[in-house]
């Protein structure tokens, strides 16, 4: 190797830009779980009856699963310390007021944090078109748009007001898709989860403006686990973005969300998310572990549900947006840029299970890894005994920037019906040497060049995110690939 | 006479091969000098060496560039001061686009220069100008970076950047090589547009055909590592009509 070496070094090691946390004054429950603690969080969010029932039938079989320390779930290719769930509080909310009416009653301090992190609430408001739900911690502190979006009959809120305003529709569509019975983390969050975001279109209903949901953690020993549930009626299209950041701690930090949608008959849901959680030091100490389960249904005929993602942060990922294809005719498709540096660690990827007839998916994942990080593709492509005519193509490329870091590739295939066409394709590059050399020739840096070469390699992902959240991944993965050096 | 590039001895080798034995040559401004050989001579690893191909191990002698040490600087510094060099197999670039690369490449030798980076609109009216010099078609401006393209249209493409660019030491290694006759007339149809006062050309090729399009100054037979002659465009014509058996037969005798 030649001087590629010592740059690919100072990208790997470069820095956290997130990594500040803000004065705020919290309430924030003692450390542990136990019954108590789940009738603490219900109380201080005004829980319904029902969903104190919910979140407790959710922790008692949580109880069961993390009794036996064998039935953690240990498949995915991550090597982390045992999570010790007795050492996190499970609620924070800045202030003691939990919720506020206008973005005058914010603490000032958080409204710095946000515009620290480029998205200042009343300037987007205005300019940005954007509709912004910001959970900090745990507790949805503002959202814009709401009244104009409420005039086409979209809502648009925190989980918490979704509970309190929008009950009968919360309750019918909550866990249908993840039930907390999926899985270990499932299970977690549907215990414990403070805020998140809802959201409804209306049937025929085209959502005019993207909605934008920022996560950030920001309290010490604290885990955050939201909840989004989007549900698209008939005929109706909506275009969601999440993004999420976190500040630089020394102990790790947990987050487990669940994401579920429901798309019912020719209705298109895309959702986009940019994850930035503070990904640990260069010799992993800190960082946040994500164990997040994200699923839509494709309800009815026609419908469509496409996952974009780009994953930079996290010292662990633990990731699988997935479709289940139930409506015939139906699309799902995901696409992915999972970066990794340093030593974070990504097992991401997706399950598309087809049941109805004629259903397609299309999953299209780019893993990059610098450093001594590991970045695993895991996919689950399952075709049904019924589902006839199902396509699917998958596409796994990796990138190895380096030669301490790690690219794996997991696919399965389940084919329960002949007329399947499933495609598989996958690479393994290193950035050569020859193309870093042509560039240079150039009199394009080295820095640039690898900049340049990373982007073309996520191009036809990177060109799948709305406008304005493709500029902001650019300028992400510029960041992340800059080097300390800059 | 402005000397652009002073080589001096110069030995390189690749993998302990020796293959540069002490090379010789001075290229002034407004210079066109063909660099002929026959196969494994080490034409190729001069134009490398040049441009700073680390693939290649410098073992003696000096390069003056414009007065500086061409073999101090890195590979894109000598590009940013002026040294350009069309790929005899150009790289293939994906998912990287032709113009966002041409951006960076021209602002990056721009910004060095002192000049103003060029916005898109005037990146834009700049490269369609320069594309009709070499009649590049300008689709594949749209695609990535020589992604795709024929052996052909990498060529036109690399002729096309170093128009773009607009170097003070221009290095054509083999651009000829694997060109159909319109193709070779209208890159050498480019080049000459391209040549001027200011300019030094240094043309590797294997063959004379070339040289009836665009007419060296200079033209110097390499072989085992050293030039063994140099003369003026008639040392091509009796090169193609003797063969290169000729040259080595002499040097032996």
């Amino acid at each position: 190797m030649n001087t590629d070496t010592q740059y690919l070094h100072e990208v790997a090691e470069s820095d956290y830009e997130h990594g500040w946390s803000t004065d705020i004054v919290s309430d924030t429950i003692p450390k542990g779980l136990n019954e108590d603690v789940i009738r603490l969080i219900s109380s201080k969010k005004n829980d319904p009856d029902w969903m104190l029932e919910n979140r407790l039938r959710a922790f008692r079989h949580w109880e069961k699963l993390a009794a036996d320390t064998d039935k953690y779930p240990r498949w995915a290719h991550l090597q982390y310390p045992e999570i010790n769930f007795d050492e996190i509080s499970y609620y924070s909310a800045p202030g003691s007021k939990p919720r506020y009416e206008s973005l005058d009653e914010v603490d000032p301090e958080l409204i710095k944090t946000f515009e620290a992190l480029g998205i200042p609430l009343e300037e987007q408001k205005v300019l940005a078109g954007v509709a912004v739900d910001a959970v900090i911690d745990s507790v949805s502190v503002a959202t814009t748009f709401k009244e104009e979006l409420a005039k086409l009959g979209i809502i648009f809120c925190s989980f918490t007001e979704a509970i309190e305003n929008h009950g009968d529709l919360v309750r019918k569509h909550m866990g249908s898709v993840v039930p907390h019975t999926d899985n270990f983390y499932a299970a977690l969050n549907a215990a414990v989860f403070s805020d998140g975001s809802f959201c409804y279109i209306p049937p025929g209903v085209r959502c005019p403006m993207e909605l934008s949901t920022y996560f950030r953690i920001n309290q010490a020993g604290t885990g955050q686990f939201e909840r989004t549930l989007i549900v698209a009626e008939e005929g109706s299209y909506v275009s969601y973005l999440e993004g999420c950041t976190a500040p630089r701690r020394d102990e790790h930090q947990l987050h487990a969300a669940v994401v579920e949608i429901i798309a019912h008959k020719d209705a298109e849901v895309k959702y986009s998310t940019i994850q930035n959680w503070y990904p640990g030091d260069n010799e992993g100490k800190g960082g946040v572990f994500n164990f997040v389960t994200k699923r839509g249904i494709c309800e009815g005929t026609g419908s469509k549900i496409s996952w974009t993602q780009l994953e930079t942060g996290s010292a662990i990922t633990w990731k699988y947006p997935s479709v289940i294809l139930k409506g015939d005719h139906s699309i799902g498709e995901f696409y992915s840029v999972a970066f990794t540096k340093g030593r974070q660690q990504a097992d991401t990827g997706t399950k598309m299970l087809h049941i109805g007839r004629n259903t397609s998916s299309s999953i299209i994942s780019k893993g990059i890894s610098a450093g001594r990080s590991n970045n695993s593709y895991r996919g689950l492509v399952r075709i049904n005994k019924g589902a006839e005519n199902a396509r699917n193509f998958t596409q796994c490329d990796s990138m190895l920037l380096g030669d301490r870091c790690g690219a794996h590739t997991f696919p399965y295939l389940e084919i329960q019906n002949p007329t399947a066409q499933v495609e598989h394709e996958a690479t393994t590059s290193k950035v050569g040497e020859d193309q870093m050399f042509y560039c240079q020739q150039r009199g394009i840096s080295e820095q640039d060049a690898i900049k340049l070469l990373v982007s073309g390699f996520c191009q036809e992902i990177l060109a799948k995110l709305p406008m304005e959240f493709a500029v902001e991944a650019r300028k992400l993965l510029a960041i992340e690939l800059e080097g300390s050096v800059g | 006479m402005k000397s652009i590039l002073e080589i001096r001895g110069l030995k390189a080798s690749v993998e302990d091969m020796p293959i540069l034995r002490g090379i010789d040559l001075t290229v002034n401004a407004g210079e066109v000098h063909a660099i002929m050989g026959p196969n494994g001579s080490g034409k190729s690893t001069l134009a490398s060496v040049l441009a700073g191909n680390e693939d290649y191990e410098v073992d003696g002698g000096t390069v003056e560039y414009l007065g500086k040490d061409l073999l101090e600087m890195d590979v894109d510094e000598r590009a940013r001061e002026g040294v350009f060099l069309a790929f005899q197999y150009p790289i293939e670039l994906p998912g990287v686009s032709t113009m966002n690369f041409l951006k960076q490449a021209v602002n990056s030798v721009r910004e060095h220069r002192g000049q103003k980076p060029l916005g898109a609109a005037e990146l834009l009216r700049l490269a369609k100008e320069k594309a009709a010099l070499i009649e590049l078609d300008t689709r594949l401006k749209q695609r990535s970076v020589n992604q795709g393209f024929s052996g052909g249209e990498k060529k036109r493409n690399e002729i096309f950047q170093l128009a773009m660019l607009e170097p003070t030491l221009a290095i054509l290694d083999e651009t000829d090589s694997g060109l159909d006759i319109d193709a070779l007339r209208s890159v050498a149809n480019g080049v000459n547009l391209l040549r001027t006062q200011e300019r030094g050309f240094l043309i590797i090729t294997h063959y004379q055909r070339l040289l009836n399009y665009i007419v060296p100054d200079f033209v110097h037979v390499i072989a085992g590592g050293r030039i063994v002659r140099s003369g003026d465009k008639e040392l091509a014509l009796e090169l193609e009509k003797r063969g290169y058996d000729w040259v080595q037969e002499e040097l032996a005798a």
